[in-house]
């Protein structure tokens, strides 16, 4: 692990009843780097976040958070950082203006700052037309949005999201993402939870996979991908398509994991070339017809599959996301 | 003023401008505590001074209490209450922000009522500086109380169910329709046990200058004693709930 992270954390544990949520997690978040723990629901990075930002002990292992122990310092350490949880939790009743500016007395921002730094942050996240409208009649995306304006509002130096973009459409989804990496330019360090596969490709410097409470490999999208380059990667689309037909590509000799994507069988094996001639007589004889067929270059989801074992469908189901918010 | 006091005013400032329109402070802490005045001045209105004690106190109970409880479960349940827990305050610090807006609302009730005895009924008010140093202390008691009950439960309507348990008791044991002396030795013990008791008390000698069973600044110490007693225990399971939730 490196020593000058801004994050540290340390052989981190969590246990809920017979589940172990994480599993003696270790890793470190450079300064001014884009972090993405990338794993599908109930891998345990909801779990890590909360303990990173103190709303929940860890049963054993530390974590320092800009230089102070999230257990033993919990103010210092929230002093420095700012959470977007996975609900835009901020006050139905408050105006947008008034959310901003409690959150700048609940973390002891100057006085006479208060409005300017409230405004100053609307009109980035394009909600100044929207000031003395109240927070329960905004939009999802408006409220995402200006839950992200309100964890900023002390200038943090280190952005915690979790599923920043979890429930939201295309186009808010797509400005997020550009808000987020606009804050990195500002030199801020970003650590965000995603089950979005191409979100992590998109956004991440580095990029932790987290299965079941273990990350199972931490490193650059390109370097995670360069690891599966060696790998071929068909795609075919049959019909009709069968659940049973990834086990039956599977028992052929040179692949080596079979997945259905949507409608589309994906082969992957290191010379799947030589084996194209079996996969289509295979598929003759199962009586199914081919409509289309390529070879695709790897993605980092390819990556996510061939390092985890884990089937990258279960990644896009939507997690479900919490109705109700304030209000 | 320090930086923990003016998180606890800021706290306290915003869950008042958010939450003293809500439901259940409308009927619990307001509505509540005015049809109990009326109905006792239409049964009596020459008798309204010998139970104003009692009911001033039970005012405070209830609007206190109510307030608690939206203050902390309606804020748990929407998740809002994790925004406290985020940011850089410490849990003491946040409970007791919490039960200063709960205070201060009681503390409002508490003025309309005595205004609504003082100048619509005629009550006269014999010890004025004792008579609000119990006042205010009466609604922390029951701010903290009121948290205390709200730290354990997920839903407002549980908030409000247990308090009812609480309150609803409190009422027959603390002296608030008749003498607390009047009752049966077994029932005094328990009634010598609850808050209520000493705050009617305090009231009693502070608005009428007779009738206390103990001196009324024994009284204030006593409350204050419940005030510290109270809030410590609801921060030992506020901290114990907030750092084992999922």
């Amino acid at each position: 692990m490196e020593k000058n992270g801004i994050i540290q954390v340390q052989d981190l544990c969590k246990r809920f009843g017979e589940l172990q949520a994480v599993d003696h997690l270790d890793f470190s978040v450079r300064e001014g780097e884009i972090f993405g723990f990338l794993g599908p629901n109930g891998a345990g990075k909801t779990t890590t976040i909360r303990m990173l930002v103190g709303l929940l002990r860890p049963d054993s292992g530390s974590a320092l958070v800009n230089g102070h122990d999230v257990q033993k310092e919990p103010v210092r350490a929230k002093e420095s950082v700012g959470v977007v949880p996975e609900s835009s939790n901020l006050y139905g009743e408050l105006s947008a203006i008034e959310n901003l500016i409690y959150m700048a007395q609940l973390y002891d921002v100057p006085k006479k700052e208060w409005e300017p730094r409230g405004e100053e942050l609307l009109k980035e996240f394009n909600l100044l037309d929207r000031k003395d409208g109240k927070f329960q009649g905004f939009s999802r995306g408006m409220k995402r949005r200006l839950t992200i304006a309100a964890a900023l509002v002390h200038r943090p130096r280190i952005l915690f999201l979790d599923e920043p973009t979890t429930g939201l459409d295309v186009m808010s989804a797509r400005g997020l993402r550009g808000v987020i990496k606009n804050l990195k330019k500002k030199g801020v360090t970003i650590f965000l939870t995603t089950h979005l596969i191409q979100e992590a490709e998109d956004l991440c410097d580095r990029v932790a996979i987290i299965v079941k409470g273990k990350i199972r490999i931490i490193d650059t999208p390109e370097a995670l991908k360069e690891k599966v380059r060696e790998t071929e990667v068909l795609e075919i689309k049959p019909n009709p398509v069968s659940q049973a037909l990834p086990g039956k590509m599977e028992a052929l000799v040179g692949v080596e994991k079979a997945v259905l994507v949507e409608d589309k069988l994906r082969l992957y094996g290191k010379s799947l070339h030589e084996s194209v001639c079996q996969i289509l007589n295979q598929l003759n004889a199962e009586g199914v017809g081919i409509l289309s067929i390529q070879t695709l270059t790897p993605t980092l989801e390819d990556a996510f599959v061939k390092l985890t074992g884990v089937d990258a469908e279960v990644m896009r189901v939507d997690k479900p996301v919490k109705m109700g918010g304030p209000g | 003023m320090g930086k923990g006091l003016r998180q606890a005013y800021y706290i306290a400032r915003k869950d008042l401008k958010a939450y003293y329109l809500k439901p259940p402070l409308i009927s619990w802490g307001l509505m509540l505590p005015i049809v109990f005045i009326l109905a006792f001045y239409l049964r009596n209105p020459q008798g309204i001074s010998e139970i104003s004690p009692g009911l001033v106190g039970m005012t405070m109970l209830f609007s206190t209490t109510s307030m608690a409880a939206i203050v902390i479960s309606f804020e748990k349940r929407i998740d809002a209450l994790e925004r406290l827990l985020m940011a850089p305050i410490h849990l003491r610090t946040i409970l007791f922000g919490k039960g200063l807006g709960a205070a201060v609302f009681g503390l409002v009730m508490a003025l309309i009522a005595m205004v609504l005895m003082v100048f619509v009924f005629g009550l006269q008010v014999s010890y004025p500086f004792s008579l609000f140093v119990s006042l205010v202390i009466s609604c922390f008691a029951f701010a903290f109380l009121g948290i205390l009950i709200s730290v354990g439960v997920r839903e407002v309507f549980e908030a409000m169910t247990l308090s009812n348990f609480f309150r609803f008791p409190m009422i027959f044991l603390c002296g608030v329709f008749f003498p607390i002396t009047s009752m049966p030795t077994a029932l005094q013990v328990i009634g010598f046990c609850l808050p209520l008791t000493y705050s009617v008390d305090a009231l009693r000698q502070s608005l009428l200058s007779h009738g206390g069973v103990i001196h009324r600044w024994l009284d204030i110490l006593i409350l204050a004693g419940f005030c510290l007693v109270i809030f410590e225990i609801a921060l030992a399971i506020f901290r114990k709930r907030t750092q084992e939730s999922n």
